[in-house]
């Protein structure tokens, strides 16, 4: 058990990047730099191993972790494109809203209207897609912020859900959808963690070796520096907007099929542990950046440690109680390491 | 800085015991201000030395000199921003310990307007008139209509019109800037009560403001000056000190060279104080370019205070412009740029004809255009990545867009770190880690890579050391023998001289004066760029 569970870090040193390439200068630091990088994996390893000790029948065992990995997907794509415009600067509080949007009018157009899987999943698509670039289109050209903007579209989007559905929920989705998200297993574990899986790679994969990937991350760290580098800042920003809600209407498909239905208020809950993965993340793999594979520890480091505490038979207060004080703790850790090395590194120029 | 008695100045801290109360009451006569020995260096380089100055009471002092003579570190030890490394100070005769601690000024009667005016744009002009109250307020309920009703009778007393309920971003930059000043006069009045025996420091405060807006300010000056408090005024139009001071001092390297009373020196006398007669340290020797042919034209270019500006630069140019704060220079490479928004003009390459009106920073790199912004922090790096991210970011599409080739990237980086001496010479290092000069090499090293047509630069040698600045000049007139021209906006007269071949001087948004050949030298660019506010209203 414990095998499958460390073989998914073991890939994460191919994280190559141009930063990895420094000279070592100092044993102490580079110790200190690993550990900054792996502490989460190491954190979330801890969390497995303390609840296989206290449950060795309900959390040690195959079935639990399949759970685990199965269950929280939709969360790990939702998170994954978050990154997107949080990376290129903007947020996005929309992606939730989407989300649930993607799956009423997937369920509606197939229950109510009989469409089938394929059509639907088109149009369910292409309605991610416009709401991202009609965000983008109010941030870039009116030049407003993308928290206002996103507050406001997420608000309309779930006034449009309760509305198409009545405040009802719809179920029956096609099979063929169920089958794919949740029945069908690959390694005992449910597909939907391994479009995840795929997801993570293709996305690791552009903010590393793509161009596109780069700027998105100078025009998050500086979009005087960017647009004067001939960047088009404007639509690196809308672009990363409408890449978000695409994907959140992706995982708003996959929520439907995992459902078999969609209800028009649950999808809401996923906004705020989307965000605490993300930057939860952040302080992992290469700490201060949004990135996806640390997005993909974050989000199943969260669910081992809450899985554990619901079979130990905690409230479910806990498990908010867990979400917030990990992010927090996490984050304000890696600050104070972060802070710790800008002095380290400004004594080392100065000498 | 400990040579004196920190006790013995506690009673004069305290607002209270200052002014009426003549407990010790100071001499009569005294001077507002009395500095002496006053030293400050930064990280060895000697800000201040032993400068001297006295300002008396009832007197508008002027304070003269170069960019990096001195005089805002000055400003900023009597603000108490900056700690001296020795010197005395004597407020109305009695000594005051310096460093002062933050804030202590005010109650010292000493009251501030920056250039930048300290003003709060989005909010009204009464909640700016009463910031510093309202910040340090601890009352639960503000009177306002009591608030309005005293800042009408203030506004009415200095002859300014202002509605106390206007924001500040809509009333006109002469009204803001009127606003800044009756605002720091209040501050005195407040800290000295009836004695008014306090001192304002306008740091440039006209550089903005339309001719009728100075005389404006300067009438303002004048009935505080009638109220027994002195001012300290801080420019640099020639014109405009001769008119309102009394007296002036000048710094110059740091030292004081020399304090006269304005109504005894000449215009001349004044220029020759500021820049001296020194015999240029840096003059490179350059090929002459004069004949090459045209590489860039530039025809009536508009920008938000260029006013048809017209210019040529030849292959292989270095082409300075300069000019007075607030005449323009500073915006022309940032128009050329696209950077900021141009109303009209064109450009022309020997290829193509750009509309200056549609010039975005994309159109002008397309057109071999390239520019070095003078702000690093904003507008040239972004200080938390690698230098490597920093160098390559303009040239990613180089490498394989699609799968890129990171090792490539890097290897590039190094080579263009070695090429262009930036130390420590590791791609991977935090940019901002890098020391100044390092960092400004390395930003030419990401714009020379491109082997721009035109080279645009800002301050280019800003907050750099002096060996740094010596490599850029070398990498400059390097690349200029190569073929590439260069347009320079600079304040660094020196700077000019050392590396230009022709020089425009900027006044009011036109060109008033070329200087080539053996003008272009650090005394006649000076000289001309003093008097460029008379030629501008000559035209």
């Amino acid at each position: 058990m414990e095998s499958s569970v460390s073989q998914q870090p073991a890939e994460e040193p191919a994280a190559q990047t141009p930063e990895r390439k420094r000279p070592p200068r100092d044993n102490r630091r580079v110790a200190a730099v690993a550990f900054q990088k792996y502490a989460l994996i190491l954190a979330w390893l801890l969390v497995v191993i303390v609840f296989s000790l206290l449950k060795p029948d309900t959390y040690a065992t195959s079935g639990n972790f399949q759970t685990i990995f199965g269950s929280q997907a939709v969360l790990l794509i939702l998170a994954l494109g978050l990154i997107v415009p949080l990376t290129s600067g903007d947020f996005d509080l929309s992606i939730a809203a989407v989300l649930s949007l993607a799956s009423m009018v997937l369920a509606i157009l197939q229950v109510r209207h009989g469409w089938s899987l394929f059509p639907a999943i088109v149009v369910v698509l292409a309605i991610g897609l416009f709401i991202g670039l009609i965000n983008g289109a109010l941030v870039t050209l009116l030049e407003i912020d993308s928290f206002i903007v996103t507050l406001g579209s997420a608000t309309i989007i779930q006034g449009i859900v309760l509305w198409i559905s009545g405040s009802n929920t719809v179920s029956g989705v096609s099979d063929g959808l169920i089958n794919w998200t949740i029945t069908n297993r690959f390694l005992g574990i449910s597909m939907v963690f391994w479009y995840g899986v795929l997801l993570t790679i293709f996305l690791w994969y552009v903010f590393v070796y793509t161009a596109l990937g780069r700027r998105l991350l100078f025009v998050g760290r500086g979009r005087n520096v960017s647009r004067l580098s001939g960047i088009n800042v404007g639509h690196v920003r809308w672009g990363a907007l409408a890449a978000s809600a695409f994907v959140a209407s992706i995982a708003g498909i996959f929520y439907a099929g995992s459902l078999g239905g969609a209800d028009p208020t649950s999808g809401l809950a996923f906004l705020l542990p989307a965000f605490a993965a993300a930057f939860l993340g952040a302080t992992a793999i290469q700490p201060g950046r949004f990135n996806p594979i640390g997005t993909f520890v974050a989000v199943f480091f969260l669910v081992s440690g809450i899985t554990g505490l619901q079979l130990l038979g905690a409230d479910s207060f806990v498990q908010q109680l867990f979400y917030g004080g990990a992010l927090i703790l996490a984050v304000a850790l890696s600050q104070i390491v972060r802070r710790k090395d800008i002095k380290d590194e400004a004594a080392a120029s100065n000498a | 800085m400990t040579d004196q008695a920190p006790q013995g100045d506690l009673s004069r801290n305290d607002p209270a015991a200052d002014a009426p109360s003549g407990a010790s009451a100071p001499d009569g006569d005294a001077p507002v201000i009395a500095l002496r020995g006053l030293s400050k260096t930064f990280g060895g380089a000697r800000a201040l030395d032993s400068v001297d100055m006295t300002i008396q009471r009832g007197e508008i002092h002027g304070l003269l000199g170069e960019n990096g003579s001195g005089k805002s570190t000055l400003i900023k030890i009597l603000a108490g921003f900056h700690a001296p490394d020795e010197g005395e100070l004597e407020v109305n005769g009695t000594p005051v310990s310096l460093p002062l601690a933050p804030g202590q000024f005010a109650t010292l009667g000493l009251s501030f307007v920056h250039q930048d005016l300290g003003l709060l744009r989005e909010l009204t002009v009464l909640e700016n008139l009463r910031l510093i109250e309202l910040s340090q307020s601890h009352s639960w309920r503000i009177n306002w209509r009591a608030e309005r009703r005293k800042a009408r009778a203030l506004f009415d007393e200095f002859g300014v019109d202002l509605d106390p309920e206007a924001l500040v971003n809509d009333i006109s930059e002469t009204d803001r800037a009127l606003l800044a000043i009756v605002r720091a006069t209040e501050d005195i009045r407040t800290a000295t009560g009836e004695d008014r025996r306090g001192l304002l420091v306008l740091d440039e405060p006209t550089v903005f403001l339309p001719r009728e807006g100075v005389e404006r300010l300067f009438a303002i000056t004048r009935s505080i000056v009638q109220e027994h408090a002195s001012v300290l005024f801080v420019g640099h139009d020639l014109d405009e000190v001769r008119e309102i001071t009394d007296t002036v001092t000048v710094l110059r390297d740091g030292r004081v060279h020399g304090t006269v009373k304005t109504a005894e020196a000449s215009e001349s006398d004044l220029v020759e104080m500021i820049i001296g007669r020194r015999l240029a340290q840096l003059e490179l020797q350059r090929p002459d370019a004069s004949t090459h042919s045209t590489a860039i034209a530039v025809e009536g270019l508009i920008g938000t205070k260029a006013r048809g500006l017209s210019l040529q630069v030849r292959t292989g140019e270095v082409l300075g412009v300069t000019g007075l704060l607030g005449s323009g220079f500073d915006e022309l490479p940032y128009l050329l740029f696209g950077a900021r928004p141009c109303f009209g003009g064109e450009l022309r390459t020997p290829d193509a004809t750009y509309s200056m009106s549609s010039m975005t920073p994309q159109r002008a790199l397309a057109a071999g255009i390239s520019l070095i912004p003078a702000d690093r922090q904003r507008d040239g790096s972004i200080g938390s990545l690698t230098v490597a991210s920093n160098v390559m970011m303009q040239v990613l599409d180089d490498y394989r867009p699609m799968s890129l080739k990171l090792r490539g990237l890097s290897r590039k980086a190094g080579e263009l770190c070695d090429e262009f001496d930036v130390r420590p010479n590791d791609p991977g290092r935090n940019y901002q880690s890098l020391s100044g000069g390092n960092q400004q090499k390395a930003l030419v090293a990401k714009w020379m890579q491109t082997e721009p047509h035109l080279l645009l630069l800002h301050e280019p040698t800003q907050g750099v050391d002096v060996g740094a600045r010596v490599q850029i000049f070398r990498m400059l007139s390097a690349a200029a023998e190569g073929g590439m021209s260069i347009l320079c906006a600079s304040s660094d007269y020196e700077q000019l001289a050392a590396i230009c071949d022709r020089v425009l001087v900027i006044g009011n948004g036109r060109i008033v004066r070329e200087l080539t050949g053996a003008d272009v030298v650090k005394e006649r660019i000076a000289e001309q760029v003093y008097n460029s506010v008379t030629l501008a209203e000559a035209e």
